[in-house]
């Protein structure tokens, strides 16, 4: 049904504003509308990429967390720091999916859409559900913008918007009426409009606004005029909404049912970073990042470069090359060592891979993926890259990798890597993407007494009567000890020529050669051993087996647990070891009449899979630069199983 | 010295340096040259041992590492200055040198090159000049000559050469010297000098490829040649060169510097005395580039040795220091709770 669009009247609101205290306390006023309760929704904050829209993603997103719900984000945004203003390429986009019951996915589709612009809301309303509600700034739909978004119609008046609820707000005239007393220019007052639009979803979703003010007063700290202002113009939306009732409605999700504890949200960088500076302690040593600022892995640099107070040297070198190989020095130092980058950033460092592949050296790489190939695009996703960490260096150059798959995963991961490099003597590639290192969701604190020591011992005597053997090796890990320099006696020289076993010698013998191709492949295959066998979700046997890895996790299982539902056969093996693989993963292919692997690329694990184990496997396969939808993957299992 | 080790109680000998591996340079290669000056010279630095690292890119001269009885990484081309910057960070106490060519450190590896010496990270950093690629066979390096012809460049190189010198001085390194491979008595000399310096030392060894580019050096390293082509720079002392040490370097009014015939009124006081301790680096700048003058003579020697600049792995580790100080050592179970945080029941 048609809605008719309500444009609000100003004077009214200003009116009841003038008669409110001017305080800038952010405590929730009372909601005259009883919440209708609601289990879950889905919001998307749009504008251009200079409208804030992230900040004010992150900050609902905060809110809502704290408040108990879980959550799911999709931050989506421009490669480009300022497109121009008000065009299609500058729309930067912030989703969150927030719900009373776990939540997998940001969410196919969304319930409540802010357009702070006509670009945005060009860009982002094919995704908006019928009847949603569409708050778009007024202010920002005059001939001018239009022409920048490309469109010849006002969009708020041929009725194109029919079939949603439709909130036609004047952002910036409301929010420099809020301002005005402040004495800020024009513009300085339009950059709170943000604040406005969030103060108004507060309202909608009956929410406080407690833990924004104590963010805005943190953030703007030393110029206390924008503290003011963005409360003020935060507070203002809220009472908007109050004084002119506006929605007529409201909603309330309760929190979800997790697990006790004490929760944070989490995003995947942030949770790298922690996992590193935690593996730092577990083992003993101290953490070295070498790294190069490339999109979306700069904020492991940025987070982990705070951390001085545990020790943790960043060194931010002159390229991707020196970024690599200054952490192989590191290493070879008796550091835990990490590099963190971006695809064309692995493949800049390849060579240095190799390199710690022949010297037996522990190296953590993380791989946050990108699209592609070459410079790509560089702000979305993407899972290919996973056959050039398999393959992706000269020769034979095996290479563990770890795979997480939540944002809150990538914690885990990085401890995982950590350990499996430092106990086999072994470069990790750690793959994650844009989508995990961005997203964010609710991360149930761990007990740091609950997380294993991997305490690392140096080699500090001769392992043999004469002389000090570099390449002697533990014969249930096949790894090499690892002996420092300064350390009197064990004078060794090691390097990426080919070298004799046990001696290190430099060699070039024949079966010399196939010999240590082969024991550096025993050794990453040794790994599975500290793999332990997987068990699917879901069905244990049945008509159709998802293996899949990496982000994908949350539409999978958002996928497969709705089909289950409706009676269907299914099981889910999410793979977080990808080389090696699980032992028994061959066995429990052979539980299921079909396999279906859904990935973000054009289909690699599929081709691993398919060459290791001969299993017809299919695959889905989406290379847009996000995420698959949950309904995708729903009509794809239906396709397969014929229903 | 260079480093706070303690010395070791029982002096090293050059044999304490040497290994067991067969050296695999061609015979009369530089390279031997270079490696016994080294291995004479690092028992004298009062050093454990067990604290020298030599690390080294991809080259002839990066297979040093394998011949010095030290802990040793043969890495890969033109990355050994990245390598070694990331031990120095970590393990300060280490006594780290370099070493390299022409190639590896110039063409392949020049980004680390520069960015190391601006940095000032406490290495020494060896640069065998032969002017060639030996390794790969005998194609011109980025020190060649203009017109070289070679087996990539049959009718002659066209690139301009860098001059390694110039260049390190270009990059505001705090310790720049050269010296030749058979002047064994000055390059000991220049490689403790070097040892001596805190911060990033580059020293040049003009060598000779008898195989790809023999007499590489010959215009300076022939005896009739050497004492006319050759200045030696020696701090405090008048820049004077000449079989008879009857020439000079002097400041021209302009800035500039002329070189003068000593006697009809000039004196070794009219001359330049040199400075390696100048702050700036102009002026060891002027004198790397002399050597391309017509009638100018090729300085060896120390060109500077200024070492007032804290070191990065220093200033690096002191920055942790202060934020311990200032913070307190990183509480975990705080981190992992930092930010805003809730709680289930």
């Amino acid at each position: 049904m048609a809605i008719e669009p309500r444009s609000l009247g100003i004077e009214e609101f200003i009116q009841k504003r003038d008669q409110e205290s001017m305080s800038t306390a952010t405590d929730t006023p009372l909601s005259r509308i009883k919440p209708e309760k609601i289990d879950q929704a889905v919001i998307r904050f749009a504008g251009d990429s200079g409208d804030g829209m992230q900040i004010t993603g992150s900050q609902f997103t905060n809110t809502v967390a704290l408040y108990g719900n879980d959550i799911a984000t999709f931050p989506d945004f421009p490669a480009e720091i300022r497109a121009p203003a008000g065009t299609l390429p500058g729309v930067s986009g912030y989703q969150l999916h927030f719900a009373s019951a776990d939540v997998f996915t940001p969410g196919d589709s969304v319930d409540v859409l802010i357009a702070m612009n006509p670009a945005a809301l060009k860009v982002n309303i094919a995704d908006l559900k019928a009847n949603g509600i569409l708050i778009v700034n007024s202010d920002s739909f005059g001939e001018n913008d239009l022409r920048k978004a490309q469109m010849t119609v006002n969009p708020l008046e041929d009725h194109s918007l029919d079939k949603y609820r439709l909130f036609s707000v004047e952002l910036e005239r409301l929010t420099r009426a809020a301002l005005e007393h402040l004495g800020l220019d024009a513009k300085s007052m339009d950059r709170c409009k943000n604040f406005f639009a969030l103060g108004m979803c507060y309202w909608l979703y009956n929410r406080s606004m407690e833990s924004t003010g104590r963010w805005i007063s943190d953030k703007f700290k030393n110029k206390p005029l924008l503290v003011e202002a963005n409360k003020l113009a935060m507070k203002a939306g809220y009472s908007y909404c109050e004084a002119t009732e506006a929605f007529q409605i409201s909603y309330e999700i309760p929190p979800a049912k997790l697990a006790p504890g004490v929760y944070r949200n989490l995003s995947g960088n942030q949770a790298l970073a922690l996992g590193f500076v935690t593996a730092a302690q577990k083992s003993g040593l101290r953490l070295f990042q070498g790294s190069y600022p490339i999109t979306p892995a700069s904020d492991i640099l940025h987070e982990l470069s705070q951390y001085k107070d545990f020790g943790v040297t960043t060194f931010q070198a002159e390229d991707e090359i020196a970024a690599v190989t200054s952490a192989i020095g590191a290493a070879y130092g008796g550091a835990l060592a990490i590099t963190t980058t971006s695809g064309p950033g692995m493949a800049l460092k390849t060579e240095a891979i190799g390199l710690a592949v022949a010297v037996e050296i522990p190296l953590v790489i993380c791989d946050i993926q990108r699209g592609g190939p070459s410079t790509g695009l560089p702000t979305k996703t993407e899972q290919a890259d996973l056959l050039q960490a398999l393959y992706g260096r000269n020769s034979e150059a095996p290479i563990p990798i770890v795979a997480p798959a939540t944002p809150s995963d990538c914690f885990w991961a990085a401890l995982e890597a950590c350990r499996i490099a430092v106990k086999y003597m072994v470069p990790v590639i750690i793959l994650s993407d844009g989508y995990l290192a961005n997203g964010a969701e609710p991360w149930k604190i761990p007990n740091i007494e609950d997380i294993p020591e991997f305490p690392v011992t140096f080699a500090t005597e001769k392992n043999s009567p004469n002389a000090y053997l570099p390449y002697k090796r533990n014969p249930d890990t096949l790894a090499r000890p690892w002996a420092v320099p300064g350390t009197a006696g064990l004078e060794h020289r090691i390097g990426g020529l080919e070298k004799q076993d046990v001696t290190g010698n430099i060699n070039y013998e024949p079966l010399n050669h196939e010999h240590m191709v082969r024991i550096r492949a025993a050794k990453v295959a040794a790994i599975v051993q500290d793999i332990p066998d997987i068990v699917p979700t879901g069905d244990d046997h049945g008509d159709l087996l998802i293996v899949a890895w990496g982000s994908t996790h949350g539409a999978i299982t958002a996928a497969v647990n709705a089909q289950r539902a409706a009676g269907r056969k299914i099981g889910h093996v999410h793979l977080r070891h990808l080389n090696p693989l699980p032992a028994n993963l061959g066995d429990v292919i052979k539980r299921y009449k079909q396999v279906l692997v859904p990935e973000l690329n054009m289909g690699q694990l599929l081709w691993v899979l398919r060459a290791k184990y001969l299993v017809d496997a299919i695959g889905l396969n989406k290379i847009q630069g996000r995420p698959f939808k949950q309904s995708e993957l729903e009509q794809k299992i239906e396709e397969l199983l014929g229903v | 010295m260079s480093t706070a080790t303690p010395p070791p109680i029982t002096p090293l000998t050059k044999k304490d340096f040497q290994t067991d591996q067969e050296v695999r340079w061609c015979p009369g290669c530089g390279d031997y040259a270079i490696l016994s000056a080294v291995q004479a010279v690092f028992p004298e630095l009062g050093i454990k041992r067990e604290n020298f690292v030599v690390i080294s890119g991809i080259g002839c001269s990066s297979r040093f590492p394998y011949y010095m009885n030290t802990f040793g990484f043969h890495t890969i081309h033109g990355r050994a200055p990245a390598v070694a910057t990331g031990l120095k960070l970590i393990r300060p106490d280490l006594e780290v040198w370099v070493a390299t060519g022409d190639g590896d450190a110039l063409s392949i590896g020049g980004n680390h090159t520069i960015h190391m010496l601006r940095r000032n990270v406490g290495l020494k950093v060896l640069l065998f000049n032969n002017r060639i690629y030996g390794l790969t066979k005998g194609q011109y390096s980025p020190t060649s000559e203009v017109n070289k012809k070679t087996k990539s460049t049959p009718f002659g190189s066209l690139d301009r050469p860098f001059n390694p010198v110039s260049l390190a001085i270009g990059a505001e390194a705090t310790f720049v010297a050269r010296s030749v491979d058979v002047f064994q008595g000055h390059l000991k000399e220049t490689l403790k000098h070097a040892a001596a310096h805190r911060g990033s030392a580059f020293v040049e060894i003009l060598q000779n490829c008898n195989i790809f580019n023999d007499g590489a050096w010959f215009s300076l390293t022939e005896r009739e040649a050497r004492s006319e082509q050759i200045l030696q720079l020696e701090h405090g002392k008048p820049l004077v060169f000449g079989k008879n040490r009857d020439k000079g370097i002097r400041r021209k009014p302009d800035g500039d510097i002329e070189v003068v015939q000593i006697g009809n009124g000039i004196t070794e006081s009219d001359l330049v005395v040199h400075d390696s301790h100048h702050p700036r680096p102009s002026y060891a700048f002027l004198l790397s580039h002399m050597e391309h003058r017509p009638g100018f003579p090729t300085p060896i020697g120390v060109f500077r040795a200024w070492d007032d600049l804290p070191r990065y792995e220093d200033v690096m580790n002191q920055q942790i220091k202060d934020v311990i100080a200032k913070r307190g050592v990183g509480d975990l179970s705080k981190l992992l709770h930092a930010g805003d945080t809730w709680e289930v029941r």
